[in-house]
């Protein structure tokens, strides 16, 4: 059984079809990326899989539980992750707090209102462990607000990583990173895969060819072709649609 | 990891309002001014009232236009109790507190359906309901409002006396704001700001935000319901007034003016506004023509002490010591 199913998937928005019957499945552990041009449907894409928008045709199946129309706490509490393209942080709080915020999202109820979370380790010690997977260890106290932007992009990918989650949806993480930035999300992601589903929308094209095991070129919302690196590198139709050669403009 | 403590000059201010507000009834005595203890009992209930809005508005960024209608619904619950003949305390704080947490409850699920603009008139929507229900209540004084028969009755606590009322006053506001300290920092404290900041991604880690965005609006109903009981018991009058929109709107102005967001900020905000409001509409500085000037505008200028304050300060008056760096 595949980690997580999609079959079918339409979205309209008025006239536009932004998710044209897109089927995907994504092996346990497997790193399946996403790609295809700007305006493809790939944001609508991680959007109805981690439930911000419902889809009007198709189903989702997470680990054998149709997820379709939960709304986005129960996916995630169903070990569905995602990060944001926009960085979408606690800009109030602490690196530490961020993550620690996410950690408490699945260490049960939080109708705890007396004892400070800050000093609850069952809290802290897995944020500071999911810190230092991304390298933030050292910027644990500083206030959001003062981070440079690739660091924010670390912390956002931390905060998926905190949630425990066992399926990832990752929105162009190196958005903006510098060169050696990236390079460290890279081997990051590397070393989590295996480990984690990974779905990965990235313009990075060295980064997702080194990395994925499959990859699904989606263009006008639709998924054109479907295979390892090798075969989509090789097939006409997507150099066409989207690799470079031959732009229609 | 705990947060880093506000500056010097915000928790010196913070101590010192603290300590002032406990001395009030020693000083009106010794310097022969009683009128102080009701005065400064009321700015004692709006800072309470003021701090529970607070928690929601402040820190939860649910901009609630109608707490006064929790103000009086407990207001009321003394009030109508004790028209029936029903003076004990207990027995009134029970049915104020019940009452109130029902309600709450109901428009709290109604209004968190809706966020931003429709939030803020849905819940004036219902604090109006209220007000017009109260306004109907022929038995009870309707639009006049009705005298209360007596005070609430607490065993030893005989709330007749001015002294001891204001010091219950004070005791729950030292209570409530105690808590909230433990409130805002603890897990639920933290759900709370970082829906603040950012729902959508408290939802996308997992957090059913529903369901704690309600309970803090319940608690800080309560806590406006305890402001309110106490209004009747210092005024021995219920009206429907002590739940028009305007209450609303200078709660938040209060709330604005010390600080939104912060613990403190309430207390600062409601004692500044009703003490400008009682030093201009009473100012006596032998000028005549400038007296009447004073006494009729006086709300002008509280308009124009408003807007001050929030051009040159911002965060309000508390909010500015703590965000300055120390």
């Amino acid at each position: 059984m595949n980690h997580l199913e999609v079959r079918g998937l339409v979205k309209r928005f008025g006239g536009l079809l932004a998710t044209d019957h897109v089927d995907l499945d994504l092996a346990r552990g497997e790193l399946h990326a996403v790609i295809g041009p700007n305006g493809a449907g790939k944001t609508t894409l991680i959007n109805q899989l981690s439930g911000e928008i419902i889809p009007d045709e198709g189903r989702i199946v997470f680990d054998g539980q149709d997820l379709t129309r939960e709304p986005p706490h129960r996916r995630a509490m169903a070990g569905l992750g995602r990060s944001f393209q926009i960085t979408s942080v606690f800009n109030d709080f602490t690196v530490l707090q961020n993550a620690a915020l996410a950690v408490q999202a699945h260490a049960g109820h939080s109708f705890r209102f007396w004892r400070p979370a800050a000093v609850e380790a069952a809290l802290t010690q897995p944020a500071m462990a999911a810190l230092e997977q991304v390298g933030l260890t050292a910027r644990a106290h500083t206030p959001v607000a003062a981070l440079a932007h690739g660091e924010r992009r670390q912390l956002e990918i931390a905060m998926v990583l905190a949630t425990g989650a066992k399926c990832l949806l990752l929105d162009e993480p190196m958005a903006g990173m510098s060169p050696a930035e990236s390079e460290a999300v890279v081997a990051l992601l590397r070393r989590l895969k295996g480990e984690h589903t990974i779905l990965l929308v990235e313009h990075d094209m060295d980064a997702v060819f080194a990395l994925a095991d499959r990859l699904t070129v989606l263009v006008y919302g639709r998924p054109i072709a479907t295979g390892t690196p090798e075969q989509i590198r090789n097939q006409p139709e997507v150099r066409e649609a989207y690799l470079g050669e031959a732009e229609h403009l | 990891m705990a947060e880093p403590a506000a500056p010097r000059a915000a928790r010196l201010f913070a101590g010192l309002l603290l300590v002032g507000l406990a001395l009030v009834p020693v000083l009106a005595s010794l310097l022969g001014q009683p009128f102080w203890v009701t005065l400064f009992t009321r700015i004692l209930i709006f800072s309470l009232a003021a701090m529970g809005l607070n928690l929601v508005l402040g820190f939860g960024a649910m901009v609630s236009f109608g707490h006064a209608m929790y103000i009086g619904i407990g207001a009321y619950a003394v009030g109508i109790l004790s028209y029936h003949g029903i003076d004990s305390g207990f027995v009134q704080l029970a049915v104020a507190l019940g009452v109130g947490a029902l309600v709450a409850l109901a428009v709290g699920a109604i209004c968190l359906r809706t966020s931003g603009m429709a939030f803020i008139m849905i819940t004036l929507a219902f604090a109006q309901m209220l007000f017009f229900l109260a306004v109907s209540l022929r038995e009870y004084g309707g639009d006049d409002g009705m005298q209360l028969k007596a005070r609430s009755q607490f065993g030893l606590l005989d709330l007749n006396n001015a002294t001891l009322l204001y010091y219950v006053a004070y005791a729950l506001l030292l209570a409530v704001l105690y808590g909230f300290w433990r409130l805002v920092h603890s897990r639920f404290g933290m759900v709370l700001r970082g829906c603040r900041s950012n729902e959508r991604r408290m939802g996308s880690m997992g957090f059913p935000t529903l369901r704690y965005k309600l309970s803090a609006y319940v608690i800080s109903a309560l806590v406006c319901v305890l402001a309110g009981m106490l209004m009747a018991n210092l005024t021995r009058f219920v009206a429907p007034s002590y739940m028009a929109w305007t209450v609303s709107g200078e709660l938040i102005v209060m709330i604005v003016l010390g600080g939104l967001g912060t613990l403190i900020g309430p207390i600062a905000g409601a004692t500044a506004l009703l003490l400008v409001e009682e030093g201009l509409s009473s100012l006596k500085l032998g000028i005549p023509w400038l007296d009447t000037l004073v006494n009729q505008h006086w709300l002008a200028l509280i308009g124009i002490f408003i807007v001050l304050v929030v051009l040159v300060l911002k965060q309000g008056i508390y909010g500015w010591l703590a965000a300055r760096k120390a």
